[in-house]
């Protein structure tokens, strides 16, 4: 039978501000156990959450963003249920009035063509804490420091339909959050994580399949890989003549496997109410204009004037608007390159990214600037070097020599294109290459690359290839 | 003697330099001390710092820089949180809690240099109309040891009457300061929702308590409740609007009054003995100058099932973080997280807070959220409006604050819904979220009757000028019981 898998997505970005939602402790990443939750946090008799207003900025911010409505009176509800490390033994969400509603993303597909996965809510809640099993001998430890931190959870339609659109997905709001500068986006603290819900049905069908939810998963790598293995799960169970239970699922990521958690039936009833401690949440016009008047030029539209001003291809767009951090550094390049944009796009997305990722470094913390590689890629484009060369240029302005005019300078890297002093090497090589010569002459054109490469190799790279292949041409032919 | 004059008095003394803090807080200690046991109506009494805050008072005025209250001791029912001080809300859940911080009107009141004598006993979790419920044992109305002092801020109020503070605080979820007020004979307001920070004041149901004074007139009450009301950041439901000062307004002439009487408040269920005293109150106004005005509140025999919705619904929350995990009352050797958390709640709490934790469980519960949280929602809608259409036409209601007298020990603890009726006619001024007042307005069998005011929105110093010139041409609420003179 045919399947057709449906994939909805949950995303909780932790929203980056300096306290938390409901009270004044830091959110900082990271410190000593319980040292960052004040008496709100900790949930102690008499206490009362004031919601932080620069949440609502954010999410307004993100609404907007996607198209969506933003919410004029949105309410905080409590959602009941016990965990030793939800102090309250509630967590304050918002239920039947979120504060966003709609709005869509478009996310592009392997062959080529793109597709609207709709949003259907994002809501405003506070995280748990963490509850810490090893190290305490037979007992559990709570860190509460987390606890209050404001996150957005992000609800899509179930409009994916395979592993790989979830990813993009994910991908598209990661780098949308970042751009809004709403989330660090930091996966591996936790900043940025989400739950899948995946159901496969018969091809065709109407009806959706009973789904399970697969809980926070914080990399890219594994939703692809937890949805792709709960997809073949299930199916297997299908065939087999199964059923599909609704249920709760953790992935594995060591057995790259996904385990049952929870069913339905243990689910808890969360006794959703309005919290009494809280106000409606009211926007009024006025403060939407101003989130709006904020709002940077999202990933989209860079991506669309990339093309248009620069020339670049879809691809190579998408690409260099895929962070923000990016897209500032390869703009950077081509305003000092004065217009080489294909050939900046290049160097970004090739030797720069390259140097990047083995060091596990971020844009931000490159050794060479958006200036110092933009006046290396002038030095291509007037020839002082061929793109041969750059790259040692390159390598030796990671490593901290200086920019590429004193790198060329101080290991003799300027290109030679005076014809005078090529042309000698050409006629050595001929002189002393008779049999190749012949052979070339015969017929064998293959053989011109050897010649080009002795040439090269004599000049130590330096001479203008061009130069170098037309001289080559007439000396060889002649 | 000290304990007979009011605070307004006591604080003309105090600037006159006739006695100093240190000595009014030593007699009012020397009282508790000799009372506070056999009435059981404190939880703890903090002597060493009453005298120290004392002390420090008289030097503040010393030093020129006290203020009305500096100087005047006070109680605290133990729902406040007090820094350092344990706060037990009634509870044995609570019975090994110190707060780390104070409340935001126990704050106010510290700052206005007003020693703490103690923690006044209440029910569990405010959770009662007779203080039978508490932890700690019940509270005796002074006025006769055999009866209840009603509640659930009963410990208050017997205070306040016995005498033992010219001040004690409590708060009002369904009618805790009106009821036992005029159970006890004592002057009892409840203001605007949202006029007095809740913040530190541990929760029962978030959209209906509110914290106010309990005092022996209601001038006492208008100079504390310039202390207490206001705006404060960390409670979001409190309201930013002006505080006027609630003692300028005390002396206006009632001539033109309007005062509507609810029919539904004089009706089957009120001691008879009970409608006569507030007639002959009524009366009392229409000599002041009052004209009297017959009302409808339709909804109000709607006001109890809502709340008893409503309420648990709330406070079934609440006290979810009564988990045995990080404060509190926590079982012995828990076997997992399981049965950690079963036996601390179901050892921690008595069974009239488990009864409304239930009910507010199941009110919550998919299915049934529509027909009792939702529904009881719409009731406040409808009874809100009963009062804001009464508004129109009239200035105050009145009616009696309870039902019946102060009843013995124990006759209603077995029959929850006959203990829930003796709140019937105080519920509604908190589903709607108005002030209302408790004072003396006479007796039967030798026992208090409260007369009900319920005020506009923010109308406080209305209420207050209404109670302080009926008290001016009576004296029921000098009236002090003979075994506390």
């Amino acid at each position: 039978m045919q399947w057709e898998v449906v994939i909805g997505l949950e995303i909780h970005a932790q929203l980056a501000t300096r306290s938390k939602i409901f009270s004044a402790a830091a959110t900082a990443y990271g410190t000593a156990p319980n040292t960052q939750a004040c008496a709100v946090d900790l949930g102690l008799p008499g206490v009362l959450p004031v919601l932080n207003k620069e949440v609502v900025r954010m999410a307004a911010k993100f609404g907007l963003a996607i198209g969506a409505r933003v919410a004029p009176r949105s309410v905080f509800a409590r959602k009941n249920y016990f965990y030793p490390d939800l102090p309250k033994g509630y967590q304050i969400s918002q239920f039947e009035l979120p504060i966003v509603e709609g709005g869509h993303i478009d996310i592009d597909l392997e062959d080529g063509g793109s597709k609207r996965i709709d949003v259907t809510r994002a809501h405003l809640e506070e995280d748990a804490g963490k509850s810490l099993h090893e190290d305490f001998h037979g007992m559990t430890g709570i860190d509460l420091n987390r606890a209050g931190t404001p996150l957005l959870e992000i609800v899509s339609e179930p409009d994916m339909r395979s592993a790989k659109e979830a990813v993009a997905y994910m991908r598209k709001i990661h780098s949308l959050v970042r751009y809004l500068e709403i989330c660090d986006g930091n996966m591996q603290e936790g900043s940025f994580r989400c739950d899948a819900n995946v159901s496969v049905r018969p091809m065709g069908q109407e009806e959706l399949g009973t789904r399970s939810e697969l809980k926070n998963i914080n990399s890219f790598r594994f939703v692809e890989k937890a949805i792709n293995f709960e997809i073949e799960r299930q199916i297997d169970v299908l065939e087999a003549g199964g059923k599909i239970i609704q249920e709760t699922r953790l992935y594995d990521a060591d057995k790259d496997i996904t385990r049952a958690m929870r069913s339905k039936e243990e689910a808890n009833d969360y006794r959703y109410f309005p919290d009494p401690d809280l106000l409606p949440v009211v926007i009024e016009p006025a403060f939407l204009d101003m989130v709006k008047a904020t709002l940077p030029e999202l990933p989209d539209e860079k991506r669309q004037r990339f093309v248009d001003e620069f020339g670049l291809g879809a691809y190579d767009a998408g690409v260099l608007t895929a962070s923000r951090e990016i897209a500032e550094y390869f703009e950077a390049v081509v305003v000092t390159v004065d217009g080489a944009a294909k050939l900046s796009a290049n160097w970004v997305m090739g030797e720069l990214t390259a140097a990047l990722n083995k060091g596990g470094q971020d844009i931000a913390d490159s050794p060479v600037s958006a200036q110092m590689l933009g006046g290396m890629i002038l030095r291509i484009s007037d020839n002082t070097i061929s793109g041969k060369i750059a790259k040692e240029v390159f390598e030796a302005m990671w490593a901290g020599e200086g920019d590429a005019d004193t790198v060329i300078e101080a290991k003799g890297l300027k290109q030679i294109t005076d014809a005078g002093a090529i042309e000698p090497v050409i006629d050595e090589i001929i002189a002393a290459n008779p049999g190749q010569v012949e052979q070339y002459r015969s017929g064998k054109d293959k053989l011109f690359g050897f010649f080009v490469g002795q040439v090269m190799k004599a000049t130590q790279g330096k001479a203008n290839p061009q130069q170098v292949n037309e001289l080559l041409k007439t000396k060889l032919n002649g | 003697m000290y304990h007979h004059k009011t605070i307004a008095e006591l604080s003309r003394g105090l600037a006159a330099g006739e006695y100093t803090s240190e000595q009014l807080t030593r007699h009012f200690l020397q009282r508790i001390e000799v009372h506070g046991t056999a009435l059981n109506c404190f939880i703890t009494v903090t002597a060493d710092e009453a005298l120290t805050q004392a002390r420090e008072a008289d030097q503040r005025r010393a030093r020129g820089e006290a203020g009305p209250l500096t100087g005047i001791p006070m109680v605290h029912k133990d729902i406040f949180c007090t820094d350092g001080v344990k706060t037990s809300c009634g509870s044995k859940m609570l019975d090994n809690f110190i707060a780390p911080y104070d409340a935001t009107v126990v704050r106010k009141l510290k700052e206005a240099g007003m020693p703490l004598l103690g923690k006044a006993n209440m029910d569990e979790f405010a959770m009662g109309s007779s203080n039978e419920t508490s932890f700690y044992g019940p509270v005796k109305n002074p006025w006769n040891t055999g009866t209840v002092p009603g509640g659930s801020s009963g410990g208050s109020a017997a205070i306040v009457a016995a005498r033992l503070a010219p001040l004690a605080t409590g708060t009002d979820t369904g009618g805790s300061i009106r009821q036992p007020a005029a159970l006890c004979g004592v002057t009892g307001l409840k203001p605007t929702y949202g006029r007095v920070s809740r913040y530190g004041m541990i929760a029962f149901a978030s959209s209906l308590d509110q914290g106010g004074p309990m005092t022996g007139n209601a001038e006492d009450a208008a100079w504390v409740l310039n202390v207490m009301a206001g705006f404060d950041v960390r409670d979001s439901t409190s309201v930013e609007r002006e505080v006027p000062d609630y003692r300028s307004g005390l002396e206006r002439p009632l001539d033109g009054l309007r005062i509507g009487l609810p029919q539904e408040y004089f009706g089957e269920g009120l001691n008879i003995e009970v409608a006569k005293v507030i007639e002959v109150a009524i009366e009392q106004y229409k000599q002041l100058g009052a004209e009297v005005i017959e009302i409808s509140l339709p909804n109000s025999k709607r006001s109890v099932p809502t709340y008893y919705v409503v309420a648990p619904a709330e406070c079934s929350s609440n006290l979810s973080r009564f988990d045995g995990v990080r404060f509190g009352y926590r079982c012995e050797e828990p076997k997992d997280l399981e049965d950690l958390y079963k036996r601390s709640r179901g050892e921690g709490f008595g069974s009239e807070v488990k009864r409304r934790i239930m009910i507010g469980t199941y009110a919550l519960s998919a299915g049934y959220y529509d027909a009792y949280y939702l529904k009881a929602q719409k009731m406040r809608h409808l009874i809100s409006d009963d009062f804001k259409q009464a508004f129109e036409s009239v200035d105050v209601i009145m009616g009696p604050t309870a039902p019946d007298v102060a009843f013995e020990l124990g006759a209603k603890s077995d029959d929850p819904v006959s203990m829930y009726l003796s709140d019937i006619y105080t519920i509604a001024a908190n589903l709607a979220g108005l002030p209302g007042m408790s004072i003396p307005a006479g007796f039967v069998n030798d026992l208090p009757v409260g007369l009900q005011i319920i005020g506009n929105y923010f109308d406080e110093a209305r209420l207050l000028n209404v109670a302080h010139q009926y008290q001016q041409t009576t004296d029921w609420h000098t009236r002090t019981p003979d075994a506390f003179m």
